[in-house]
């Protein structure tokens, strides 16, 4: 039986790698934090969990830490957030290219400067291309869910890869949400020990992360794209099994009110979830809109998202993050590009919005709808509108 | 392993290009960043070893006659021997490859 209780996201977290018996984790809880860490280092103080905690000197170190405990064999998490996850960044592709199944969670924020503590997915897109299985969570339940997926899906065989689960800053780490807590032995029949194929033994020595002259690299990075790609039917497959286990079920791309929409709303995170309400809103209207939400952001769910569009006019896209001098947000150039070569395709209008903590609310979400189909009416040339920014 | 490193496609690599075999640098030819290479005139050379201690690839070794030869398959021609040599017996020649 599970548990139901309210819970402070982020410590939910903590809980997470609790359940998931983690047997190392490093962390540097460099500021902005968040609790993850902070009760981590709680339960293996008072013995509730059984893990080394290693206080390393930096994120750089943290990563590179859980990179050595995942090369020997061991499960290994870490936490971070923002300009922490900036400094790790070196070890980020060092960790996917050497296929090490670590487990980290990024509280989303926005990156100096100006200094801001405050959430938007300027960090996410930062590790767009470092090679992790990256997936976004709307609430606090998908983020403790998706921790547990997380791990499952990182240590298959088929797998082996570093995950990543974002979560936004402040709007989910420092929130008290009701969150299913399941039991422990639930969870051991959902996640089995870790064990990899071939860890670091004194007994059986073998060569990590050496290096690759021009005539082998190329090889490398395309065994690197075909083992991205082919993680997402176990994605899926780890997802359907979770709820078969917990009665909660996730999918790649999810709809909301998008049957016979015209207008599509995309977003990720847990701007998802405050869209729904605007959608209400115009539904009650009469206007035919709907949201989507991307849950998995890589391996990018091509098929996924061309079925979602179909059928509607004016597709939406809202970025947390500037691509500075390039064709928008990050998200929707790739869904543009993923649509690209579709016979029928709705117009795409780039929003970017809710940077740095900037709050969008329902009503908002309502103007952002509306601008958007004007916009898509007008045909015009601009590549993306920064909503709510004072002229 | 079977295939030379050259060979090998993308399917042929382990789990995170991991290296099951040991000493595979051995294979590994470094004497092709070379454009000069060590000679070393036996009539100057006093079998002292200098050039055997200071190489920083570690391919020089003695032979049976007791003189240091250069292994040109590693060597990459850095000419730290031919500096370090007291009596100049080594000269850095140019290759023509």
């Amino acid at each position: 039986m599970s548990n139901r209780v309210g819970i402070e996201v982020s410590r939910a977290i903590a809980v997470a790698a609790k359940l998931a018996r983690v047997d190392v984790v490093a962390a540097y809880p460099i500021t902005p934090q968040t609790h993850i860490v902070e009760d981590i280092a709680e339960l293996v103080a008072n013995g509730e969990l059984d893990a080394s905690y290693v206080p390393v000197e930096s994120e750089h170190s943290a990563m590179s830490a859980c990179l050595g405990a995942s090369a020997v064999g061991a499960r290994a998490f870490t936490a971070t957030a923002g300009q922490g996850l900036e400094l790790m960044h070196e070890v980020l592709y060092v960790a996917s290219a050497m296929q090490l199944p670590i487990v980290m969670s990024l509280a989303n924020r926005a990156l100096s400067s100006p200094l801001s503590i405050w959430g938007d997915h300027s960090d996410a897109m930062s590790m767009r291309d470092t090679g992790w299985i990256q997936l976004f969570a709307a609430n606090g339940q998908e983020v403790l869910d998706n921790i547990l997926c997380a791990f499952r899906i990182a240590e298959d065989r088929k797998v082996l890869l570093p995950t990543v689960v974002h979560l936004d800053g402040f709007h989910l780490t420092h929130v008290i949400e009701p969150i299913s807590i399941p039991e422990p032995s639930e969870v051991d029949g959902f996640l089995p020990p870790f064990n990899y194929p071939l860890p670091l033994d004194p007994d059986k020595p073998v060569t990590m992360g050496a290096f690759a002259p021009p005539y082998i690299y190329p090889e490398t990075k395309k065994a690197q794209q075909v083992n991205l790609l082919a993680a997402k039917p176990v994605i899926l497959q780890s997802w359907k099994e979770f709820g078969d286990h917990f009665g909660r079920y996730y999918s790649p791309v999810e709809s909301y009110r998008a049957e016979g929409a015209k207008v599509l709303l995309l977003t990720m995170g847990s701007y998802s979830e405050t869209a729904t309400l605007a959608i209400d809103s115009l539904r009650k209207d009469g206007k035919m809109v709907g949201a989507l939400s991307l849950r998995l952001w890589r391996p990018f769910p091509f098929e996924e998202i061309r079925q979602a569009v179909k059928g509607a006019d004016v597709l939406i896209v809202l970025d947390r993050a500037v691509s500075f001098g390039g064709p928008g947000g990050p998200v929707c150039s790739e869904i543009k590009a993923v649509l690209y070569d579709e016979a029928r395709r709705p117009k795409i209008v780039g929003v970017v919005g809710g940077l740095g903590g900037r709050d969008i609310s329902p009503s908002d979400f309502v103007s952002i709808i509306n601008r958007g189909i004007e916009i898509s009416q007008t045909g015009s040339e601009q590549e993306f509108e920064m909503f709510g920014v004072r002229e | 392993m079977a295939k030379a490193e050259c060979e090998l496609t993308w399917k042929d690599l382990e789990i995170g290009v991991i290296l099951t075999d040991v000493g595979t640098a051995r294979g590994y030819r470094t004497g092709d960043w070379r454009s000069r290479k060590p000679v070393t005139d036996n009539d100057k050379c006093n079998k002292c070893g200098m050039c055997f201690l200071f190489c920083p690839e570690g391919c020089i070794q003695q032979n049976e006659e007791g003189f240091f030869d250069a292994n040109l398959f590693y060597c990459k021609g850095c000419g730290i021997c031919a500096a370090e040599c007291p009596r100049k017996a080594i000269t850095m020649v140019e290759e023509e490859r």
